[in-house]
C-alpha cells in the first residue's frame, strides 16, 4: 500500500489506462449502436483525471520510477487543457462522427490511449519515457485517422502519416541515441549537468541535435518538414483532423521544452539557430502558401505551419519570457483550432462536408450568431485585439524582440500581415457576400453551445489575459529554475 | 474621477454595452427598436462626454480624468486613461458625430440595421478609448479594434466595389499598426514600461528615435494619410456606405495626426525637428498636388476624398513646423475638417439615396427641386474652400500664418490651396447645383426632410460658430500645445 501511495503523481495516468479497459469492455457488452454510455463514460474518465491531476498537485517538481517520469507545474498545467482539449473535441465531432458511422467504441478508447501517450510525453524526464509516450500516441493517432476504411482520401492520408510519422520517429530515436552517446545517459536532468560540465562530446551532441530538431520539426510541422500536414489535414474526417490540429500540440510544446530546454539548454547557441530557419521558413511558407487554398481544411493546415514558427519563435528566445510566451501561443493556437474545426464540423451534415471555403459564403445571413464567433476566432488567428491572438502573438514578439532578433521579428510582422489575408477572406465571404445555398442549418446544441463558449472564450480572454499569462509564466519558470 | 465615477471609462464603455444591446434585438424585424437604442445610446454616449468639457481645467497641460488600474501585470501594463485639452476635443466631436451617423442612417439603411447601428456604437467608444489611453498597449488595442467594425460597415453596407476597398483599407492600416507595435515593443525594452507618458521622457539616441519615428510615421502616415500612403482612402471612402465615409473623414483622419501629436513628436522630438523637411515636403505635395488631383474627379465622393487628404496635408504641415500658430491651427483645421468633410458626405449621401449615383453628369439644376439642400450645400462648399468666417477658414489661416514664419515660400505653396480649393469644390457645386434641371432623376428630386433639416442645421450653426468665434477651442488646448512645443524644443540625446 505505501507504494501505491508513492505513485500519486502518476494517478491520473494510472486511472485512464484502469478506464480504457473498462470502457473497452464495457463497450463490447452494450448493443447500443450510438455509444451514448460509452461515450459519456469517456467524458467522465476526462472529468475523473482532471479532478485526480488537481487533487495531486503539490508545489514543487516530484520525480518517479527512478527519475523517470517529473511531475511540475507545467505537466500539470498542460495535462489539464489536455483534458479539456480532448473532452471539447469529442464534444464537437459527435454528431459529425455518428452520422458517417464512425463513432465506434474503437474512437472512443482510441482517443483515450492517445491521450495517455500526450500524458506521458507530458510528464517525461527520460527520453524513453519521451518516446514511449510519443509513439502511444502516434500508433494510436495512425489508426484514427484510417478509421474511415471506405474513404480512399482517409486512407491514403492515414498512409502518408504514419510513413511520415514513422520516419520522424526513427529520426528523434537516431538523435537520442547520438546523445547517449555523447553523455552515457538518457536522463534529461544528468544529459544537462554533464553537458554544463562539458563532459559531453561535441561532435556526437552537435550530431544527435540536428537529429532530434529535424524530428521534432517533423512532428510540429514546421517547413521545411511539413509535407504531410495538409494532406492529412485535408484527407482526415474532420474530426481526426482536429484531434491532429489541437492536443497534440500541447504534447509536442512541452516535447520540444523537455529536450531542448531542460535537457539541452547549455547547446542554446546550436539550436537557437536552427529553430530561427524554422521559424522563418514556417511563418513564409504557410502564410504564403495558405493565401492559395480553396478548401479550409488545407488552409487551416498552412495556418498551423505558420503558427508553429510563431511558437518556435518565442522559444528559440531562449528566456523564461520566451518559452512561457511559447506555452501561452500553444494553449490559444489550441482553443482557436478547436474553435475553427468546430465550426466545420458544424456547418456540415450528413453526407456534406462544410469544408470548402464557398461554403462559409453568406454565413451572416444564415446564421448571424455562428458569423459572429467565427470572425472572432479568424480576427483572433489574424492577431487582431481584442481577441486573445494578439496577445499571443505579442508575447511571443516581446521575448523575441528582447532576445535582440530584431530582423526575425519584423520578418514575423510581415509574414502575420500577408496572413492576414486570408483569414479576412473568410470573415469577407461570411459578411460580404451573399449565400450559396439557403438551406435551413441544423445545429446541434451541444456543438454550438461549446462554439459560443469557445469564440467568447477568445474574446473575454483577449479582454483579460493576464491570468491565463501569469500561469503560464508560473508553469515555465517552476519547472526550469528549481530542479 | 472627479464625479465619483471613472467618467472616461462611461465615455468608452457606454458606446459599446449599448452597441451590444442593439445586436441583441436581432434581425430586421426589430429594426425600427435597433434604431431607436441606438439612438439613445448614442446621445446618452454624447451627454457623458459634457461634464469632460464643463469639468476641464484650462490651465494645466497634465493629463485629466486619470484612472489607473492593473491590467496585465506580468508585461507592465495598465488600464491607464485620461485625456489633456488636445484628446478632449477630438473625443467630444466623436461622440457627436456618432449622434449624426445614427440619425444619418435611419431610414437608408433598411438590411441588417441592428449590425450597422451596433457596429457605429461600438467603433466610436473604441475610438474614445484611442483617445483617452495612456497605456501603449491599451492605445494598440483600441486602434486595432476599431479597424474591425469600419472593415465590416465598408464590405457589407458599401458600394458595388466594397470588397476590394475594405480589404485594402484593413491590410494598409494593419501593416502600419504592425510596425507601430515592433516600435513599442523597442521602447518597452529600453524603459521597462508601455506608459505613453514615460517614453515622452525616455532619454533616446539619434539612431535610434529615427527608427521609431518611421515606424510610428508608417502607422500614423497611413491613417491621415499623407501623400504616398493616401490611395486607400478614395477607394474607402467611395466604397463606403454614407454613415462610414463620415466616420472615416471627420473621426478616423485625425486619429493620424492625433498620433503624431502623441507619440512620434514627443517619443523622437530630435528625429522630428531632423525629418521636419521629409514632412514639411509631403505635407505640402498633398496640399497642392492632391488638390489638383481633387480639381479632375468626376466622382463627387472622389472629389470629396481627395479634398480631404489636401486639407489633412494642412494639419501635418501644421504640426512638423513646430510654432503655436502652426500648431494651433492644424488643431482647430482638424475639428474643422471634421465638421466640414462630414457635413460634405452627408450632403452627397442625401443626393445618393435619391438618385443613387456618385456622378457629378448625373445632376445639375438641383437648386431648382431642392432648394433648401441647395443653400446647406453651399455653404458646407463654402467651408470646405476656406472662405472667412467659416470654421475652415480659421486652421488655415493660422496654420500659413505659422508657415511663413518659417519659411515664405512653405506658406505660399500652402496658401495656393486657397485657390485650388475654391476652384475644385465650387467648381464641383455649380455642375451639381446649377444651371437647369439636367433629367428626369433631377426633376423628380424631393427637398430634404425634418431629419435632414435638422442634421444640416446643427452642421452648419457649428461651422459658422467656430468661424467666427474659435476661442472656446483654442482655450482648451492652449495648455498642451504649449507644453507640447516647450517639450518639442529640449533635445533628447
Amino acid at each position: 500500500m505505501s507504494y501505491i501511495s508513492t505513485l500519486f503523481p502518476a494517478y491520473a495516468e494510472i486511472f485512464l489506462l484502469c478506464m480504457i479497459c473498462v470502457i473497452m469492455i464495457v463497450d463490447s457488452l452494450l448493443p447500443s449502436q450510438t455509444r451514448t454510455v460509452t461515450y459519456l463514460l469517456t467524458q467522465v474518465t476526462l472529468l475523473g483525471c482532471s479532478l485526480i491531476t488537481v487533487a495531486t498537485h503539490t508545489t514543487g517538481v516530484a520525480h518517479l520510477f527512478t527519475g523517470m517520469f517529473v511531475d511540475d507545474l507545467m505537466s500539470d498545467v498542460l495535462k489539464l487543457l489536455t483534458y479539456l482539449s480532448v473532452s471539447m473535441m469529442l464534444v464537437y465531432s459527435r454528431s459529425y462522427l455518428i452520422v458517417r458511422g464512425l463513432f465506434t467504441g474503437e474512437l472512443l478508447s482510441l482517443t483515450l490511449t492517445s491521450t495517455l501517450g500526450m500524458l506521458v510525453m507530458i510528464s517525461a524526464s527520460n527520453f524513453v519515457t519521451l518516446y514511449i509516450g510519443l509513439e502511444v500516441l502516434a500508433l494510436s493517432m495512425y489508426a484514427l485517422v484510417a478509421l474511415q476504411r471506405d474513404s480512399a482520401v482517409a486512407t491514403e492520408s492515414a498512409m502518408k502519416y504514419f510513413i511520415l510519422g514513422a520516419m520522424a520517429s526513427g529520426f528523434l530515436l537516431y538523435g537520442m541515441s547520438m546523445i547517449y552517446g555523447g553523455t552515457g545517459s538518457l536522463d534529461i536532468q544528468t544529459i544537462s549537468n554533464v553537458i554544463k560540465a562539458g563532459q559531453g562530446n561535441d561532435m556526437l551532441l552537435v550530431f544527435g541535435l540536428a537529429f532530434l530538431v529535424a524530428g521534432l520539426a517533423f512532428k510540429l510541422g514546421a517547413v521545411p518538414f511539413h509535407m504531410w500536414v495538409p494532406d492529412v489535414y485535408h484527407g482526415a474526417p474532420t474530426a481526426m483532423t482536429m484531434f491532429i490540429g489541437t492536443a497534440p500540440k500541447l504534447a509536442a510544446f512541452a516535447f520540444v521544452m523537455r529536450i531542448l530546454v531542460e535537457a539541452l539548454q547549455p547547446m542554446m547557441i546550436h539550436w537557437a539557430g536552427m529553430l530561427a530557419v524554422l521559424a522563418v521558413l514556417s511563418m513564409g511558407v504557410g502564410n504564403i502558401t495558405a493565401i492559395a487554398q480553396t478548401n479550409i481544411k488545407r488552409m487551416f493546415a498552412y495556418s498551423t505551419i505558420a503558427h508553429m514558427g510563431f511558437l518556435l519563435l518565442g522559444v528559440l528566445s531562449g528566456t523564461l519570457d520566451g518559452y512561457s510566451s511559447a506555452m501561452f501561443y500553444a494553449v490559444i493556437y489550441v482553443l482557436m483550432t478547436l474553435g475553427g474545426f468546430g465550426m466545420i464540423m458544424l456547418l456540415s451534415r450528413e453526407g456534406f462536408e462544410a469544408d470548402n471555403l464557398n461554403d462559409f459564403k453568406g454565413l451572416n445571413q444564415r446564421s448571424p450568431w455562428l458569423a459572429f464567433m467565427m470572425l472572432l476566432l479568424m480576427f483572433s488567428m489574424a492577431g487582431v485585439p481584442p481577441t486573445v491572438g494578439f496577445y499571443a502573438k505579442f508575447s511571443v514578439l516581446n521575448a523575441a524582440l528582447q532576445a535582440g532578433h530584431l530582423t526575425l521579428v519584423i520578418a514575423a510582422v510581415i509574414f502575420s500581415l500577408i496572413g492576414a489575408f486570408y483569414y479576412l477572406r473568410i470573415v469577407k465571404l461570411m459578411y460580404f457576400d451573399a449565400p450559396e445555398s439557403h438551406e435551413k442549418l441544423y445545429m446541434q446544441p451541444d456543438s454550438t453551445l461549446l462554439v459560443s463558449i469557445n469564440g467568447l472564450a477568445v474574446l473575454m480572454l483577449g479582454i483579460m489575459p493576464n491570468t491565463l499569462m501569469a500561469i503560464c509564466a508560473a508553469s515555465v519558470q517552476q519547472s526550469l529554475l528549481l530542479p | 474621477m472627479i464625479f465619483g465615477y471613472p467618467l472616461l471609462s462611461v465615455v468608452i464603455w457606454l458606446p459599446i454595452v449599448f452597441g451590444v444591446l442593439v445586436l441583441a434585438t436581432g434581425n430586421d424585424r426589430n429594426a425600427s427598436l435597433a434604431r431607436i437604442i441606438a439612438l439613445v445610446g448614442a446621445v446618452l454616449g454624447l451627454l457623458v462626454t459634457i461634464p469632460l468639457y464643463t469639468g476641464f481645467d484650462r490651465m494645466t497641460s497634465a493629463m485629466q480624468f486619470v484612472e489607473m488600474k492593473n491590467w496585465i501585470t506580468q508585461f507592465n501594463i495598465h488600464y491607464h486613461l485620461g485625456v489633456d485639452g488636445i484628446s478632449m476635443l477630438l473625443i467630444l466631436l466623436n461622440a457627436f458625430f456618432t449622434v449624426i451617423v445614427v440619425i444619418a442612417g435611419w431610414k437608408v439603411i433598411e438590411k441588417r440595421v441592428a449590425q450597422y447601428m451596433a457596429c457605429f456604437l461600438i467603433m466610436s467608444g473604441l475610438i474614445n478609448g484611442v483617445f483617452a489611453a495612456l497605456d501603449a498597449v491599451l492605445f494598440y488595442v483600441f486602434w486595432e479594434a476599431m479597424l474591425i467594425p469600419m472593415f465590416l460597415i465598408i464590405g457589407v453596407w458599401g458600394g458595388p466595389n466594397r470588397v476590394y476597398a475594405a480589404i485594402k483599407f484593413f491590410l494598409y492600416t494593419l501593416l502600419g499598426s504592425l510596425l507601430m507595435l515592433v516600435a513599442l515593443l523597442y521602447l518597452y525594452f529600453q524603459s521597462g514600461s508601455f506608459e505613453i507618458l514615460d517614453y515622452h521622457q525616455l532619454p533616446l539616441g539619434m539612431t535610434a528615435q529615427i527608427l521609431i519615428f518611421i515606424a510610428f510615421f508608417m502607422a500614423f502616415a497611413v491613417k491621415v494619410p499623407m501623400f504616398p500612403l493616401h490611395t486607400w482612402l478614395p477607394d474607402a471612402h467611395v466604397e463606403a456606405p454614407t454613415g462610414g465615409s463620415v466616420v472615416l473623414a471627420a473621426i478616423m483622419l485625425k486619429v493620424g495626426a492625433y498620433g503624431f501629436i502623441r507619440f512620434s513628436m514627443p517619443i523622437a522630438p530630435d528625429a522630428s525637428h531632423e525629418l521636419a523637411w521629409l514632412m514639411v515636403t509631403l505635407s505640402l505635395i498633398a496640399v497642392v498636388y492632391i488638390g489638383l488631383v481633387a480639381l479632375a474627379q468626376s466622382d463627387m465622393k472622389k472629389l470629396v476624398a481627395y479634398s480631404s487628404i489636401s486639407h489633412m496635408g494642412f494639419v501635418t504641415l501644421g504640426l512638423f513646423i513646430f510654432n503655436a500658430y502652426g500648431m494651433e491651427g492644424a488643431l482647430l483645421q482638424m475639428i474643422s475638417h471634421g465638421f466640414v468633410s462630414g457635413a460634405l458626405f452627408l450632403c452627397i449621401g442625401v443626393m445618393y439615396d435619391r438618385v443613387h449615383s456618385r456622378q457629378i453628369v448625373d445632376y445639375g439644376g438641383v437648386a431648382n427641386t431642392m432648394p433648401v439642400f441647395a443653400a446647406f450645400f453651399m455653404l458646407f462648399a463654402m467651408a470646405n474652400s476656406g472662405l472667412p468666417g467659416t470654421s475652415g477658414f480659421v486652421g488655415e489661416f493660422m496654420v500659413i500664418l505659422g508657415a511663413v514664419k518659417v519659411n515664405f515660400w512653405y506658406g505660399f505653396a500652402a496658401a495656393t490651396t486657397l485657390v485650388f480649393g475654391a476652384a475644385y469644390t465650387l467648381w464641383m457645386y455649380k455642375r451639381v447645383v446649377f444651371g437647369a434641371v439636367a433629367n428626369d432623376h433631377v426633376r423628380h428630386l424631393h427637398d430634404i426632410g425634418a431629419r435632414e433639416i435638422l442634421l444640416m442645421a446643427v452642421l452648419a450653426i457649428t461651422v459658422l460658430v467656430m468661424g467666427l468665434y474659435p476661442l472656446p477651442l483654442s482655450e482648451i488646448m492652449h495648455a498642451s500645445v504649449n507644453d507640447l512645443l516647450v517639450h518639442m524644443a529640449r533635445s533628447k540625446i
